[in-house]
């Protein structure tokens, strides 16, 4: 056939038939050429949250029969919903993980309801059970790994001082800061941390001075909760103090100062729910866990970290990952004198009380507000 | 102290140490900026100039493995861009602030874009100079490990000073600022000045970039800048188009955003968002007072289109 004769009618018909035909035609089945689509608020080879997401995206581009298509830096608008939209309509993704926190609601949700047959995986949300069932959120206990972090720090620091750069007084980072400041505690009850909140997500000129103001009062080992961790970890190590790493595993960068890491596990998560799902299983739609469920784990221990760290750091990683330990156990005050969790009270992962943490546990040096 | 803290004295310390080391790419812009918009033309774009210099020079910073070349690379891009600037705004009936604006998306985006495969590898780094070596007091010391292009940055404020007042050059700058009829009656191209102003303004653009990605916080990622070069442009008003003037503000800001984290660690914690604004607050305060309805600010280029 002569291209040059293809009118503009028969290019109309001949489209009309092919989106009719992927309609009425069976979805095929996941994990039968399955096209999953990520988006992601950050540059993807951040060395931090987005990097860890990406490295679990990697991990199905190896499984065979799936396509994965990835967008970076999307914000946190409605130009995620247009994303989302164009990845349905013109790569056929039917599995979607939007992995920032401020893309679940309104505009994840609202995807959902539009397209009720696809699947909607949401990192970080709160799922409940006004929400479509087609959509889920999934999160990690990675306070756990913090919690071992900071029984690593505890151990290495020699001041007794301990730093945290923070971006943001949420739930999730002062869950973080408490977890490390009370795993210190555990290794030196005398451990303090001062942390500083730089007020945003990736700052790296405030991120580097934070560094240093906090090495300038003594502080000799670092962590932090920000989106790319590089800035402290290079700017820490320079200044001769040892960090301890966050999202992923920064060792690459500072091998003599790097102790140990909170990181995420997603290369073992997403794996998982595409067999869930090409299994026949639902997914549960609030879906957390930690170091038992994989969704978090520790980096290898550096050479700096002493024998005697690494016993007590591997005998807590046993029994959290076993399920038999509790972090947040009462009695816990919080650092303006207040008991946040009384004597006998336990706070299991799963508690929801935890999730809206709005303290600083004695220890910690910085306010909320 | 036994525990090696210095206690209160870590805030004068970090607002010093901040003073020189987030200074230099507010000091590089500004200046650089002061050049172009004396002789009549603002240039806004130079926060997307920064950016690509930053990334310029960490890319072949990283390939070469040589810091200065890295440097080097960042000028050469800021000129470029400077040029192409000027190329646009030479153009009958074109908008200078326009074109600024246009330049500073693109040189954002093309860095990200060329910037991608740089955000993993580490390059080699500018090096320190030690002047702490008199005190043995760690702090110190490490508030005085000075990169060259800080001194540099130092030194080219009273040479543009004085080569503002007394040197051909100078005079022509300022003669293209002020009336470009006179210039133009004088024989001199206009277009052709602004040009090389904008070229110049550019190429020390690109060098503060340099020094973000190469020395502090020393390293390349997008969220490198975060709106330093649009604060070095609207500083050059603030410092009244004065190269000195613009060094004592680029230090100010310098110290000014080092305070918010500092009160924080000697546990000042309340209100780090208002000391974190500190800069922008003392800007505006200071833009307040010194207005005036009765007459155009003083020291202002009468040619720049913000104030004919």
């Amino acid at each position: 056939m002569d291209l040059g004769k293809i009118s503009r009618r028969h290019l109309l018909q001949g489209s009309a038939a092919l989106t009719l035909g992927s309609a009425l035609g069976v979805r095929p089945a996941a994990a039968a050429n399955t096209t999953i689509g990520f988006i992601y608020v950050g540059s993807r080879d951040d060395y931090g949250y987005n990097q860890a997401h990406a490295q679990g995206a990697a991990a199905l581009k190896k499984m065979p029969g799936l396509k994965v298509v990835e967008e970076e830096k999307v914000p946190e608008t409605d130009a995620v919903e247009k994303t989302i939209e164009s990845m349905i309509n013109l790569d056929g993704a039917s599995l979607l993980f939007p992995t920032s926190f401020g893309y679940y609601n309104p505009h994840m949700i609202k995807m959902a309801k539009k397209f009720p047959k696809l699947r909607f995986e949401h990192c970080g949300g709160l799922w409940s059970d006004k929400d479509p069932t087609n959509a889920g959120s999934y999160f990690g206990y990675i306070d756990e790994a913090q919690y071992i972090s900071g029984i690593v720090a505890g151990y290495s620091s020699k001041t007794g001082k301990l730093g945290f750069v923070a971006a943001k007084p949420i739930p999730q980072v002062l869950r973080n800061i408490n977890a490390f400041t009370l795993g210190a505690r555990l290794a030196n009850p005398k451990a303090t941390t001062q942390v500083i909140f730089t007020g945003d997500w990736s700052m790296p000129v405030k991120e580097a001075e934070a560094t240093n103001s906090l090495i300038d009062q003594g502080v000799d080992v670092l962590t932090c909760h920000v989106d790319g961790p590089k800035t402290m970890v290079e700017n820490a190590a320079r200044r001769g103090a040892m960090v301890c790493g966050y999202h992923v595993n920064q060792s690459p960068l500072a091998p003599k100062a790097y102790l140990t890491g909170a990181e995420w596990n997603w290369e073992a998560l997403y794996p998982k729910f595409v067999k869930m799902i090409a299994a026949g299983e639902a997914i549960p739609n609030f879906y957390r866990g930690g170091l038992k469920e994989e969704i978090v784990k520790c980096s290898p221990y550096g050479e700096a970290v002493s024998a005697e760290a690494r016993k007590h750091a591997d005998d807590i990683k046993a029994k959290l990952t076993e399920g038999s330990y509790t972090i947040f156990k009462g009695p816990i005050m919080d650092n303006k004198g207040k008991a946040v969790i009384t004597a006998g009270t336990e706070r299991g992962q799963k508690d929801p009380e935890l999730e809206k943490m709005d303290y600083l546990v004695e220890g910690v040096i910085g306010a909320t507000s | 102290m036994a525990d090696g803290s210095i206690g209160l004295w870590t805030v004068p310390l970090a607002v010093f140490g901040g003073a020189i080391r987030v200074s230099t790419p507010f000091l590089f812009v500004s200046l650089g900026e002061c050049i172009t918009e004396r002789s009549g033309r603002i240039n806004l774009g130079l926060e997307g100039t920064l950016i690509m210099g930053a990334m310029s020079a960490y890319g072949i910073s990283y390939l070469s493995g040589s810091p200065w070349l890295g440097v080097l690379a960042a000028g050469i891009t800021g000129a470029l861009l400077g040029a192409l600037h000027a190329g646009i705004c030479s153009l009958p009936r074109v908008n200078d602030i326009a074109v600024g604006i246009a330049l500073m998306l693109f040189g954002t985006g093309l860095a990200f874009y060329l910037g991608k495969p740089l955000i993993e590898p580490t390059a080699a780094r500018l090096p320190a100079i030690d002047f702490g070596w008199w005190s043995d007091i760690p702090q110190v010391r490490a508030a005085l490990r000075i990169n060259v292009l800080f001194l540099i940055g130092v030194a080219i404020a009273p040479i543009l000073f004085w080569a503002f007042r007394t040197t051909r050059w100078g005079l022509l700058i300022r003669t293209a600022g002020e009336s470009s009829d006179a210039a133009r009656a004088m024989g001199y191209s206009v277009l052709w000045i602004r040009l090389r102003a904008t070229m110049v303004g550019g190429f020390l653009a690109g060098i503060g970039g340099s020094f973000l990605s190469l020395f502090y916080p020393g390293s390349w990622n997008e969220g490198l800048s975060s709106g330093q070069g649009i604060t070095a442009v609207a500083l050059v008003i603030f410092a009244r188009w004065d190269p000195m003037l613009c060094l004592w503000a680029s230090l100010a800001f310098g110290g000014a955003a080092a305070l918010g984290p500092a009160l924080q660690s000697v546990g000042v914690t309340s209100g780090y968002h208002l000391f974190n604004a500190a800069p922008y607050i003392l800007t505006l305060a200071i833009m307040i007072i010194t207005c005036s309805p009765k007459r155009t600010l003083t020291g202002a280029p009468a040619e720049l289109s913000i104030t004919r």
